[in-house]
């Protein structure tokens, strides 16, 4: 990989590996990601995906092999250091504050944001930046009627929205989706994407997910993996087309 | 255009947190009925004094466990070295009592804190069984080293000097009364802008879902030794309070029983609202005042039975028992 | 002189008296996920029923701890019934405070009933005192607490292991709702393991009487000790908690007469250290 594409990718790993005991996840996995771009992984269950996303998040660490973001070796940094780097994610199920109102989750993330969640005496209520900007971000989101109701009394798709909510809350330079539409009805997923491709300018978006018109809609390129490998990285029109996609997914 | 008299309309997100930091009637009554109570004649005021320390104990408590999450069940522990080390001041010399009060609550954070360090990856079971190990080995240590600490006849010749140089403590505990009052009053304004401040808000956040916290970038472990520090200090400001005003300390102040004691008292009041614990000191010191003078039988049975109603229907406690009732009652 | 072996022998005793008073608190807290601190209470309660049965009725020691087994066996029954398979799935905490609860008002009752001191307790002449055994003194009441303990653990071993109703227990444990899935009863088999628990709480109860004296505070005396083996064992073994109380016994025995100015501090010491290190107990599997 030469030095100019080194500087276009924001994200890379280098033969990375994963192993749960005996169990082998990957093996030299050498994957990268260009800065702007959306970028789908797909692949049958069991393929890696999701324990992908949390290596590059922070959550797991690999048995070898590093990870890299924006030329700089994360492999040992901790989960926090990575969110302050700049890579946000959501989750596959919704992890989210259930007892709290999505203004308050809101708050949270944006206190995290500008430094301000650690100790102080200065209440929310005078702090009226934080709550304009959560406010406002919640409005993008068509959430703004609920921005006081309890989380878990929100109907599902909703709480998906917070749930992306919360991470482009932090203004990332990497958005990690994990299967962003899971759980919700085709319509439902289109319209989230439509926001979603709104809503994240030119941050770079990586994103897991399954329904394959919505991976041809959105994405610019598209990683297929299978049984801990990365198999096709290209174009969406020509991985629709490669015969070892077909292989992978249809055992054929 | 807006007039220079009319302040511009406030988002409905800036009404709700101004709601929740405005202090409501049901607040401003509560402080004033204390420092009322110092007028009745003939009140109880040593009784009064002990629940107002109770009271202060058990918030400290629900910084931890209603508002982080975090059960303990060797909360006493801070209570016990607060009282000790306001106990050794006053035995060696350093008989002021607001900067003995200070240092003891100091002592007791910095414990705190170092124990909030230990229990960091702990939860669940094993997390109740540390906090109540590591309560056993003190009380373990300051009972048995009975030339040091008096053992079960306390610490002797423990002497404090008149608050501000100008009230002596006296028998009838009105000077008590008013300075637990007054110490109580503003470790309480503490804890409670703490709580309505963002800070406040990652403890809720991260007693929900920790690794969501992660994920925002929040450094929840940092979070913890600081929670555990400040209410440890609270802790042993009430226990510096009790042998200030007792001018006596003994094991009894870090034992499992006041451990479990202090968890029944947060539970019935109910946690996460600052006001429980005070809520809870009330209604069991008052019960046990009452019951006990009856006979001991009738206590053990009533406080048992209470509790066990309590777990069982107003499981989040009386205040937001009550509360909830009366929204209900409003939206009729 | 009291040699190393015989303090070691009082050990196990005291130990196999923790274990069977503990199985039964491992065994639920493992299947069922339910933190039954009034097992404690259950014991107690055992240990009351052996005294009102021999000194009331008349009944000789030995059958009286079958007695104190059923009695209260079907009272921790009746007890799972009523209330606390309504906190099956709440968390840790309501469940240890509703069971303390239940703690106050078990002492309050026995209170009433029996007065506050400690019961009188006697055995059958055969087992008291001491006997000659290869080269060593050893109290006789002690050596059928080993053999009774001993007998027990294999028992329980071998029903687990071998038993149809040992495997439908394990199953349980295991994975609630895959068993349920398969058709098992678990409602029923909760029942009769929590039966069997307070049961052999009861028992244990009723056989430490004569060595540990039985007064209403019985159960808060004990109950540190109960968590101590449950927790540093594992949740849901047999083994665990049987090694668990044997180290707990030989230590805490040990202690008191070796280091007596030390004391209790070691177990704790040890308790803290465990949990930090393994938090599901030494023989506890990762849920």
């Amino acid at each position: 990989m030469t030095d100019a594409a080194s500087d276009q990718s924001v994200l890379e790993t280098r033969d990375l590996r994963m192993a749960f005991g005996g169990l082998v996840v990957f093996e030299n996995l050498n994957f990268s990601l260009r800065r702007g771009e959306r970028h789908a992984i797909i692949g049958p269950n069991g393929a890696g995906k999701t324990t992908f996303v949390s290596l590059v998040t922070g959550l797991l660490r690999p048995t070898g092999g590093d990870v890299m973001f924006n030329g700089r070796v994360i492999t040992h940094s901790s989960p926090q250091q990575r969110v302050k780097a700049g890579i946000a994610r959501t989750f596959q199920i919704n992890s989210l504050f259930k007892a709290l109102n999505p203004l308050a989750s809101l708050v949270i993330a944006l206190a995290e944001r500008e430094g301000r969640g650690g100790i102080s005496l200065r209440s929310v209520a005078r702090q009226a930046g934080l709550i304009e900007e959560a406010s406002a971000l919640l409005a993008k989101f068509g959430l703004a009627d609920d921005a006081l109701v309890t989380t878990e009394k929100l109907p599902y798709g909703k709480q998906r929205l917070l749930e992306v909510a919360l991470a482009l809350a932090l203004r990332p330079q990497l958005l990690l989706l994990d299967e962003p539409a899971a759980g919700l009805s085709t319509e439902q997923g289109h319209e989230l994407f439509r926001q979603l491709a709104i809503l994240t300018g030119d941050t770079t978006v990586l994103f897991i997910e399954h329904d394959m018109n919505l991976v041809f809609r959105y994405a610019d390129r598209v990683s297929v993996f299978a049984a801990g490998a990365l198999v096709v990285q290209d174009t969406p029109e020509r991985v629709r087309n490669h015969p070892r996609v077909r292989e992978v997914y249809l055992g054929v | 255009m807006s007039s220079l008299s009319d302040p511009a309309p406030r988002l409905p997100g800036q009404q709700y947190f101004a709601s929740i930091a405005r202090w409501s009637p049901g607040e401003i009554i509560f402080w004033a009925a204390l420092l009322a109570v110092f007028f009745v004649p003939d009140a109880n005021l040593p009784l009064y004094g002990q629940i107002v320390i109770w009271g202060l104990f058990a918030m400290s408590l629900d910084l931890l466990l209603g508002y982080r999450g975090i059960p303990s069940m060797g909360h006493a522990a801070f209570f016990g070295i607060g009282a000790y080390t306001a106990g050794y001041l006053g035995k060696f010399g350093w008989t002021e009592p607001i900067s003995g009060l200070v240092l003891a609550a100091l002592v007791a954070g910095l414990v705190g804190w170092l124990t909030g360090r230990v229990i960091q990856r702990v939860s669940g079971i094993a997390l109740l069984m540390v906090t109540l190990g590591l309560n056993l080995i003190l009380y373990d240590i300051v009972h048995r080293q009975s030339e040091l600490t008096g053992g079960d006849d306390g610490l002797q010749g423990v002497v404090i000097a008149p608050v501000l140089g100008l009230f002596r403590f006296d028998i009838f505990g009105r000077t008590a009364y008013l300075y637990a009052l007054a110490v109580t009053f503003v470790l309480f304004l503490v804890a409670r802008a703490l709580v309505k401040s963002p800070f406040g808000l990652a403890l809720l956040g991260a007693r929900e879902n920790p690794r969501r916290m992660i994920t925002l970038g929040t450094p929840i472990e940092r979070d913890v030794s600081t929670v555990f520090a400040i209410a440890s200090a609270m802790a042993g400001a009430a226990g510096a309070l009790l042998t200030q005003t007792t001018q006596f300390v003994s094991p009894a102040t870090l034992s499992f029983q006041r451990s479990a004691d202090v968890l029944v008292i947060l539970i019935i009041g109910g946690t996460g609202r600052l006001y429980g614990g005070f809520i809870g000191a009330i209604v069991f010191l008052l019960l046990r005042d009452w019951l006990a003078a009856l006979s001991p039988v009738y206590w053990y049975f009533w406080i048992g039975f209470l509790l066990v109603i309590v777990v069982a229907f107003f499981r989040r406690g009386i205040v937001p028992s009550v509360e909830t009732l009366a929204q209900r009652l409003r939206r009729r | 002189m009291t040699s190393v072996l015989t303090v070691l022998f009082n050990g196990v005793a005291y130990g196999m008296l923790l274990f069977i008073m503990s199985v039964g608190l491992s065994v639920t807290m493992g299947m069922m996920n339910f933190v039954n601190l009034a097992q404690a209470s259950f014991s107690m309660l055992g240990g009351y029923t052996m005294v009102a049965v021999t000194q009331k009725f008349g009944i000789p020691f030995l059958a009286s701890l079958p007695i104190a087994f059923v009695v209260v066996g079907i009272a921790s029954l009746v007890l799972e019934r009523l209330v606390f398979r309504h906190f099956y799935g709440t968390d840790d905490l309501t469940q240890v405070l509703l069971t303390i609860g239940l703690i106050f008002m078990s002492i309050a009752i026995v209170t009433y009933f029996w007065g506050s001191t400690y019961q009188q307790v006697s055995v059958p002449a055969w087992l008291t005192g001491q006997q000659e055994v290869l080269g060593f003194t050893l109290e006789r009441y002690r050596m059928f607490l080993v053999v009774v303990g001993g007998a027990l653990a294999f028992v329980l071993v071998f029903g687990l292991e071998r038993t149809r109703f040992g495997a439908i227990v394990r199953a349980c444990v295991d994975n609630n709702r895959v068993a349920r899935a398969c058709g098992l009863n678990t409602q029923l088999v909760f029942a009769l393991t929590f039966a069997i628990g307070g049961g052999l709480a009861g028992l244990a109860g009723a056989l430490s009487a004569n060595l540990l004296g039985i007064d209403p505070n019985f159960p808060l005396r004990y109950l540190v000790y109960l968590l101590i083996v449950v927790s540093v064992g594992g949740m849901g073994t047999i083994s665990g908690t049987l090694i668990a109380g044997l180290v707990l016994g030989v230590g805490d025995v040990a202690c008191k007469y070796y280091v007596p100015q030390i004391g209790g501090f070691v177990i704790y010491a040890i308790t803290v250290a465990v949990m930090l290190w393994r938090p599901h107990g030494l023989l506890g599997r990762r849920a």
